[in-house]
């Protein structure tokens, strides 16, 4: 149980009802508060998904702990180092000598060398203009046989121009090479987690003759190279924009944008533009579409009035899935975010306009470390900060769109809401432990 | 030293150790951090985290305002967070930006304390130090502050028995598996009063009284520098030592003494001298020593403690090493023939060596949470 060793505070500045929200960000920047739910991935999850690379961090011990443990939980510490600075770096200014000795002394005692390496300064490299470029030409010179890419643990980054985790899924492509392109090859750019095989974009593809590739699902290293030969870059997630238009002018591939959505207009709109680019028939998304109306009618006759919440952890796009279940007559009454994406603009002024009751909460507001993280009536929560805030045991369990896409993932929610709803779950044990569809050894 | 860690973990950080020492007490501590501080230190080494409310944050340092010098919004953003949430004392932790762009914390905390209406600390942590160095600095400002000058009326500390403030208590090196409990109903078994514990389990109107105890333990390094200020302060004796398994004798006898003569004791070193031992024990230089000390009692053994984090000379005997580096470490490591360590210790042990797990929250977080012992109850 939680113990409460502050006095109860109100609700005003972390919550807002819909009609009152200001978009994009509902929330001024003030102190940030991180809650336990910690499933989303993070820097050290996304490097790992280069198959066979080695990640190698430079920081002070405070910044190298939280990586050195993201990676041992995760049971890969034999894929991760780590490179102290200490207070006489900084003041020495030997940063580029450090660096460059310590990549070297952990290649050459490492058991065999790894096809690739990420190695990631940090805020201190920034902004004591560490020559950077200067230390990746000498590896690179050092190691011909080993691709560096350039990862970057500068979190100062994370409210201006591109993110550690942006920039990150960006490099993550960088081994790649400039190859004839093969039509008959398509990738997946930008997402962590698999894209469900049962999805209509799966589908279309297979039924265009082309292999769809995924770097979640590379096995090896040289499959992984192997995804330089698509001509085409499929991209589901906002995140994966920028490294899908890096791909597109270094590689000359082509990109399409076809966002993880709850729209059925929407949907129907980007498998039409797939089936164009891959030149197949167009699918019949009428049927597609009465089979969610099934598939959502049957979880409300089980979940009824219930209330439930959703946060933007465990898809991109919250509001666009609110709006679809409050259209279905479900009873969402939270949104927990803190800004919300370009693509969610209309559906924010059709809740505003629909439903101005809806609550918009914070998850790093200050007050959310104090106010009840609890609701007294039993609640289904789509999203592991949702579960947490309310205390609830009934909930999706997901992160980053679960890989869910198209008609078929509005079927998929609509299962998986009737699951959570049935089932309790241990959240306090599920939700602590980081990158959700990573090994977990805690 | 190329301070390469190719396979070992890192230790908790000063920063997190500022946090983890005043956790329980009330106020609010901002870390003026980017990103990330937070979530290492709620993740990896505070596990009360999920159960137990404390304000502690991030001031979400952009890098706009870090090179513009704009300290108006950490000023800000705080002092309207203490009037939401009413905390009864502010502390600020420095990180490595703050402290390559030379901002200037005790004025901060100056026009902070001024506004807001509370007390204000400012802790010059930059994430190079190990958590002995913040835990030890939040401890000592905190005995300092809340005990006032030592010269008030007496009040609640007329307890019957020889009266005692635990120092040095933190989840780092005790985590949340019974030894603080074990430690606090030794001392009551043995007969002595509690005062206060620093800093799980005690509020501040209980480290107030803490001028009054007859004799400190500080049972790690991290409680020395409380120590130090409240035997300055009221003349207080101290004595080093972890209650541990049989060890918890030698403990009651040296406070009952150090209570009696009002001289300090260093406990954990009183154990034979391990120049020519095999066996090494890694870790916190006052456990560790305390713990062989058990040994020691019950093998007749002589132990080798390898402190990889900061500490005193004068708490290690002849043969005890102090190292952190790996390559260091692995050197000394490949001549013993029993290791008791952290199991993230492991990689670097020679495959000969019997490996003994001793899991450390400050080394290895949560991961082997479970298996972190009683340690009063060990060593009997």
């Amino acid at each position: 149980m939680l113990k409460k060793i502050h006095g109860l505070v109100s609700e005003l500045e972390a919550a807002w009802p819909i009609s009152e929200t200001s978009y994009p960000v509902p929330f001024p920047s003030q102190l940030e508060y991180n809650s336990a739910a910690h499933g989303t991935w993070n820097i050290v999850h996304i490097g790992m998904l280069i198959p066979d690379a080695h990640q190698i961090y430079i920081c002070t011990g405070n910044c190298n702990r939280g990586v050195v443990l993201t990676a041992a939980e995760m049971n890969a510490s034999h894929r991760f180092s780590t490179i102290t600075v200490k207070e006489e770096n900084i003041l020495d200014g030997d940063m580029e000598e450090l660096i460059i000795d310590g990549v070297t002394d952990i290649l050459e005692h490492l058991d065999r060398k790894p096809p690739a390496v990420i190695v990631f300064p940090s805020c201190v490299h920034r902004f004591m203009g560490c020559d950077i470029p200067m230390v990746y030409r000498v590896l690179r010179s050092r190691y011909p046989d080993i691709y560096f890419v350039e990862g970057y643990m500068d979190c100062i980054l994370q409210k201006a121009g591109i993110t550690p985790d942006q920039r990150l899924r960006r490099e993550l492509y960088s081994c790649l090479e400039a190859q004839p392109l093969n039509s008959k090859s398509v990738n997946i750019i930008g997402n962590t987690l698999r894209v469900d095989k049962d999805c209509e974009l799966v589908e279309l593809v297979g039924r265009a003759g082309c292999e769809l590739k995924q770097i979640s699902a590379c096995k090896t290293f040289e499959e992984y190279l192997s995804m330089g030969e698509s001509y085409l870059n499929l991209t589901l997630l906002p995140v994966g924009k920028i490294p899908a238009e890096t791909l597109k002018e270094r590689l000359g591939m082509k990109h399409l944008y076809l966002p993880q959505c709850f729209g059925y207009e929407e949907i129907a709109g980007y498998l039409e533009l797939l089936a164009k680019e891959l030149q197949v028939a167009p699918l019949d998304v009428k049927e597609r579409m009465e089979r969610c109306e099934a598939a959502l009618q049957k979880a409300k006759e089980v979940i009824g009035d219930t209330p439930i919440v959703i946060d933007y952890t465990a898809i991109p796009r919250p509001l666009g899935l609110a709006r679809l279940l409050l259209e279905h007559g479900f009873s969402v009454i939270r949104v927990y975010a803190d800004s919300f994406i370009p693509d969610e603009e209309e559906d924010f002024r059709w809740l505003q306009a629909h439903n101005p009751q809806l609550m918009i909460y914070s998850t790093i507001h200050v007050k959310m470390r104090v106010l009840p993280r609890i609701i007294e009536t039993k609640v289904l929560a789509i999203g592991q900060k949702a579960a947490y805030f309310t205390g609830t045991p009934y909930f999706v369990n997901m992160v980053e769109g679960g890989g869910l896409y198209g008609f078929s993932g509005i079927c998929k929610m609509a299962e998986l809401m009737t699951e959570a709803f049935l089932e309790e779950k241990d959240t306090e044990d599920l939700i602590k432990r980081k990158g959700l569809g990573c090994e977990s050894c805690i | 030293m190329r301070q390469v860690a190719r396979r070992i973990s890192t230790y908790t950080a000063d920063v997190s150790g500022v946090c983890s020492a005043l956790y329980e007490l009330g106020g609010m501590v901002v870390m003026h951090d980017p990103s990330g501080c937070n979530s290492t230190y709620n993740t990896h080494d505070e596990p009360r985290w999920y159960a137990m409310d404390s304000l502690i944050f991030i001031s979400g340092l952009a890098e706009i305002d870090a090179i513009m010098g704009n300290d108006d919004k950490l000023i800000d953003d705080v002092v309207t967070a203490a009037k939401q949430l009413s905390p009864q004392f502010v502390a600020l932790a420095r990180t490595p930006i703050p402290m390559l762009n030379g901002t200037d914390f005790d004025a901060i905390a100056s026009v902070i304390e001024r506004k807001a209406g509370i007390p204000v600390f400012y802790f010059p942590t930059n994430g190079t130090h190990s958590y002995v160095y913040g835990v030890g600095m939040a401890l000592e400002k905190i005995a300092d502050y809340y005990t006032g000058d030592g010269c008030e009326e007496q009040s609640d500390c007329d307890a019957d028995g020889i009266r005692v403030n635990l120092l040095g208590v933190t989840p780092l090196d005790f985590s949340v598996t019974g030894t603080v409990e074990s430690m606090k109903e030794l001392l009551k078994e043995e007969g002595f009063a509690l005062v206060s514990c620093m800093a799980m389990g005690s509020s501040l109107e209980e480290i107030s009284q803490a001028g009054w105890a007859d004799v400190n333990l500080v049972v790690s390094s991290v409680g020395l520098p409380a120590a130090r200020l409240l035997q300055k302060k009221f003349g207080t004796p101290y004595v080093v030592g972890t209650p541990v398994g049989r060890f918890v004798n030698q403990i009651a006898t040296d406070l009952r003494t150090a209570a009696d003569t009002g001289k300090s004791i260093i406990s954990c070193n009183a154990r034979p001298d391990s120049v020519d031992s095999k066996i090494a024990l890694i870790g916190e230089s006052v456990l560790s020593g305390s713990m062989a000390a058990a040994i020691s009692q019950v093998h007749g053994k002589a132990v080798k403690v390898i402190c990889p984090l900061e500490a005193e000379e004068g708490l290690f005997v002849p043969g005890d090493v102090r190292a952190s580096e790996e390559e260091e470490l692995e050197k000394i490591l490949k001549d013993m023939s029993v290791i008791i360590a952290d199991p993230m210790y492991r990689p670097i042990c020679p495959e000969d060596a019997a490996f003994y797990e001793l899991p450390h929250e400050a080394f290895s977080g949560r991961i082997y949470r479970r298996k972190i012992p009683d340690f009063v109850k060990i060593l009997q």
